[in-house]
C-alpha cells in the first residue's frame, strides 16, 4: 500500500506498546494486563468462576488488588461473608494488596493514591468506573467478574481496540467551576450512549490546567457516556504525581501515618521516575471517529436532572428543587480537592433543617489530611455526618439509602431510577461546591447564591 | 444454536440498576432470590411473568450503568435465553457473553410483546414466528460467538487452558 500508514490515537498507541506490534481500531488483540482490581461485590463472584477452572494458580498475585469498599464496614452479615472471602482468597493466593477498613478506601481513590497507577499501564477492574485511571495515562476499562476471574489465571485479557472520540475543552473554567461541572456538560452534549465502545481522549487548555485529581474525577464519568477508557495524554503534572505517589508508598505505610493499605510495597510495574510516560501521546495524523470541541469558559456550576447523568443544566437554572439529603463523596468526588471545595462553602455555614448532609472522604489519607486541615471539624460545625470511606449511598447499598420520594443531590456519578434508594427517590448529580450550597439553601443552587 | 421464546419488551436505556436493584444486594450471595426482582424497576410483572427461554427485547443501550455480572446472571437464572436490543452498554454486552447469554443486536422495533421469536446466532437471523416475518442481526465477532459455543468464557479457558482469541480480524 502506497504511503505512509496514519498515525495512532493515544489509547492505540498504549494498546500496541501492551501488544508488542502496531494496532488499530478494531483489531482484535490479547495483552497482558498490569493490574486486575476487584471488590467486595465483583470480587466474590470473580472467585468462584476462577474456581471453576479447576485449581489453577493466579499468574501474577502482585498485579491483582482487592478493595473491600462498597459494602464497608460491613453493612450486614452477607456483606460481611463476601469482604471475608476477599482477605480468604488473597491470603490463599499470595495476594497482598488486600485493602479493609481503616487502610483502605473507595478503590479508584485509592489505587493512584497508593501508587500502583501510572502511564502506559494496561488495567481491568471488576468495577465500571476503572475508566478513572485513564486521567494518569493508563488505559484502564470496567469488566465483569468472569473478566477478572480470566485475567487471575492467564495474566491476560482480551480486548478489541477502541475507536477514539477526541474531546476537546478549551477556555479558562468560571468560578466555582470545577471537574466534574465540565464532565456534566460533556455528558449533556455528548449523551449517555454517544462514546459507546470508544476510547474518548480529552485534551486542550482546560484539561491541561486541571490538576490529577480533577483528570480523576472528569475520566471516572467516561463510562456514563458509553465509553470503554477515557483518558488524557499524561504532562509534567502526571509525572510528577506519580513519582511523588510512589516515594510516599515506597516509604511504607507506618512511615508517614499517611499512605496506602497492607503494608506491602506498592509496584504493580510501576516505575517511580514515570518514564512509560514518554512519548506517551496521539499521533497529529491519528484517526478519530469523530471530534467535539467545547468552549469551557461557557460552562456554569452543573447539576443532573434524574434519572441520566445526561440531564444536565445550569444549576441556577434548576428551578426551585426542594432537598432532603446531600450526599459529598464517591469515586467521583470524594478526594481532598474536593472536600476543600465543600468546606469553602460549609465553613461557618449552616446545613440546612431540613437536610441530611453526609460527607465520605474517598480513603483513609483523604480522611486525616482533611482531619489535619480542619475541614472534617468545619463539616461537623456546619451540621454534617462524616463517615468512614465507603461506597455506601451511592448505589443505595446502605449509610444514606434514600425514602419514598425524596431528593438527594449527590457528588455521585449515577442518577438512574432506584439507585441511591426507593425506586421513587430522586438523585441530582453535581460537583462538590453545589452540592454543598444545596445544602445550605435546602435546594438545588449555585454556590454563588450561598456564597456572596 | 438456535433459541426460541416470548417477547418481553422494554424501552431505551435500561440501566443495570433496572435490572439488577442495588437495595436486593444483600440477596447477592443469594441469586434464585435475587432473580425474582430481576428487571423489577422496568416493569414490576417481568419477574412473575417471564417463563424459561423467554427473549427480552428492548430499544437501545440496554444495560448501561454498572459492571455488576449479577445482571446479566439474574436474568439468565430467571429463564432468559436471549436479549435482543437495537445497541448495548459494553460492559453489559461483554458480561452477557461471558456468561454464556447471547445478546444480538437488531432492529427490534417491529417485534411486539408475546411475539414467539427464533434466533438463530450462526446464520445470524431472528424469525418472528408470530408475525411471519424475518430480522437481520449484526454478527457477533468471532471470538464471542467460539465463547457463546463453548459456554461462556471460564468453559473456554478451561477447554483451551488459555484465551484463544489473537489475529482475528473484526468488527
Amino acid at each position: 500500500m502506497p504511503g505512509k500508514p496514519s498515525g495512532l490515537t493515544l489509547t492505540e498507541r498504549i494498546l500496541s506498546r501492551a501488544a508488542g506490534r502496531e494496532v488499530r481500531a478494531g483489531e482484535l488483540i490479547e495483552v497482558p494486563v498490569d493490574l486486575i482490581l476487584a471488590n467486595d461485590i465483583t470480587g466474590p463472584v470473580a472467585f468462584k468462576e476462577f474456581g471453576r477452572l479447576g485449581g489453577v494458580p493466579v499468574a501474577d498475585p502482585d498485579r491483582v488488588v482487592l478493595v473491600a469498599d462498597h459494602f464497608v464496614p460491613n453493612k450486614d452479615i452477607a456483606s460481611a461473608e463476601l469482604a471475608k472471602s476477599l482477605r480468604e482468597f488473597a491470603a490463599a493466593h499470595g495476594i497482598d494488596k488486600c485493602y479493609d477498613p481503616g487502610r483502605g478506601g473507595i478503590e479508584h481513590a485509592l489505587l493512584p493514591e497508593a501508587g500502583l497507577v501510572g502511564p502506559g499501564q494496561v488495567i481491568i477492574g471488576g468495577d465500571s468506573h476503572t475508566c478513572t485511571y485513564g486521567a494518569l495515562g493508563a488505559f484502564a476499562t470496567g469488566v465483569g467478574s468472569t473478566d477478572v476471574a480470566a485475567a487471575m489465571a492467564t495474566g491476560l485479557a482480551w480486548f478489541k481496540v477502541p475507536e477514539t472520540l477526541r474531546v476537546t475543552l478549551t477556555g479558562q473554567t468560571g468560578p466555582w467551576v470545577g471537574a466534574k461541572d465540565l464532565a456534566l456538560a460533556v455528558l449533556a452534549r455528548l449523551g449517555v450512549e454517544r462514546a459507546n465502545y470508544m476510547a474518548v481522549e480529552y485534551d486542550g487548555e482546560s484539561i491541561a490546567a486541571l490538576s490529577v485529581e480533577g483528570r480523576l474525577t472528569l475520566c471516572n464519568l467516561g463510562i456514563e457516556m458509553g465509553a470503554k477508557n477515557a483518558i488524557v495524554a499524561p504532562d509534567a503534572k502526571t509525572v510528577e504525581y506519580v513519582a511523588e505517589r510512589a516515594r510516599v508508598n515506597g516509604r511504607g505505610a507506618g512511615a508517614t501515618g499517611v499512605g496506602t493499605g497492607a503494608g506491602a510495597p506498592t509496584t504493580g510495574g510501576l516505575r517511580a521516575d514515570g518514564l512509560r510516560a514518554d512519548g506517551l501521546r496521539a499521533d497529529p495524523d491519528a484517526v478519530y471517529a469523530g471530534s467535539v470541541a467545547i468552549d469551557a469558559s461557557t460552562i456554569e456550576p452543573m447539576v443532573a436532572l434524574p434519572h441520566l447523568p445526561s440531564n444536565g443544566r445550569a444549576a441556577a437554572k434548576a428551578g426551585d428543587v426542594p432537598i432532603d439529603q446531600v450526599v459529598i463523596g464517591s469515586c467521583t468526588n470524594g478526594r481532598l480537592e474536593d472536600l476543600r471545595e465543600a468546606a469553602r462553602v460549609l465553613r461557618g455555614r449552616r446545613v440546612h433543617p431540613r437536610v441530611r448532609c453526609l460527607i465520605i472522604p474517598a480513603t483513609q489519607e483523604v480522611y486525616l489530611r482533611a482531619a489535619r486541615e480542619g475541614l472534617l471539624e468545619a463539616f461537623v460545625e456546619a451540621g454534617a455526618a462524616v463517615s468512614a470511606p465507603t461506597c455506601g449511598p451511592c448505589l443505595g447499598g446502605h449509610m444514606g439509602v434514600l425514602a419514598s420520594g425524596e431528593r438527594c443531590v449527590a457528588t455521585t456519578n449515577r442518577n438512574f431510577v432506584g439507585r441511591m434508594g426507593h425506586p421513587s427517590s430522586e438523585v441530582y448529580l453535581a460537583g462538590p461546591a453545589v452540592a454543598a450550597a444545596s445544602a445550605v439553601a435546602g435546594r438545588v443552587a449555585d454556590p454563588r447564591e450561598v456564597v456572596a | 444454536m438456535k433459541l426460541q421464546g416470548r417477547a418481553h419488551l422494554f424501552g431505551d436505556d435500561i440501566s443495570t440498576d433496572h435490572i439488577a436493584p442495588g437495595r436486593y444486594y444483600h440477596l447477592r450471595s443469594n441469586l434464585p432470590e435475587f432473580a425474582k426482582h430481576v428487571l423489577e424497576d422496568a416493569d414490576p410483572a417481568f419477574p412473575s411473568r417471564v417463563r424459561p427461554g423467554d427473549f427480552v427485547v428492548a430499544g437501545s443501550n440496554f444495560g448501561l450503568g454498572s459492571s455488576r455480572e449479577h445482571a446479566p446472571t439474574i436474568m439468565k437464572m430467571a429463564g432468559v435465553s436471549a436479549v435482543l436490543a437495537k445497541s448495548f452498554a459494553r460492559i453489559f454486552f461483554r458480561n452477557a457473553i461471558n456468561i454464556g447469554m447471547p445478546a444480538v443486536v437488531c432492529d427490534t422495533e417491529g417485534i411486539s410483546a408475546g411475539d414467539q421469536l427464533e434466533l438463530d446466532l450462526a446464520a445470524g437471523r431472528v424469525r418472528n414466528l408470530t408475525q411471519g416475518t424475518e430480522l437481520d442481526v449484526v454478527p457477533l465477532p468471532a471470538v464471542m460467538l467460539r465463547l457463546l459455543e463453548d459456554g461462556g468464557l471460564v468453559e473456554h479457558v478451561k477447554k483451551h487452558g488459555r484465551l484463544a482469541v489473537g489475529g482475528e480480524a473484526s468488527d
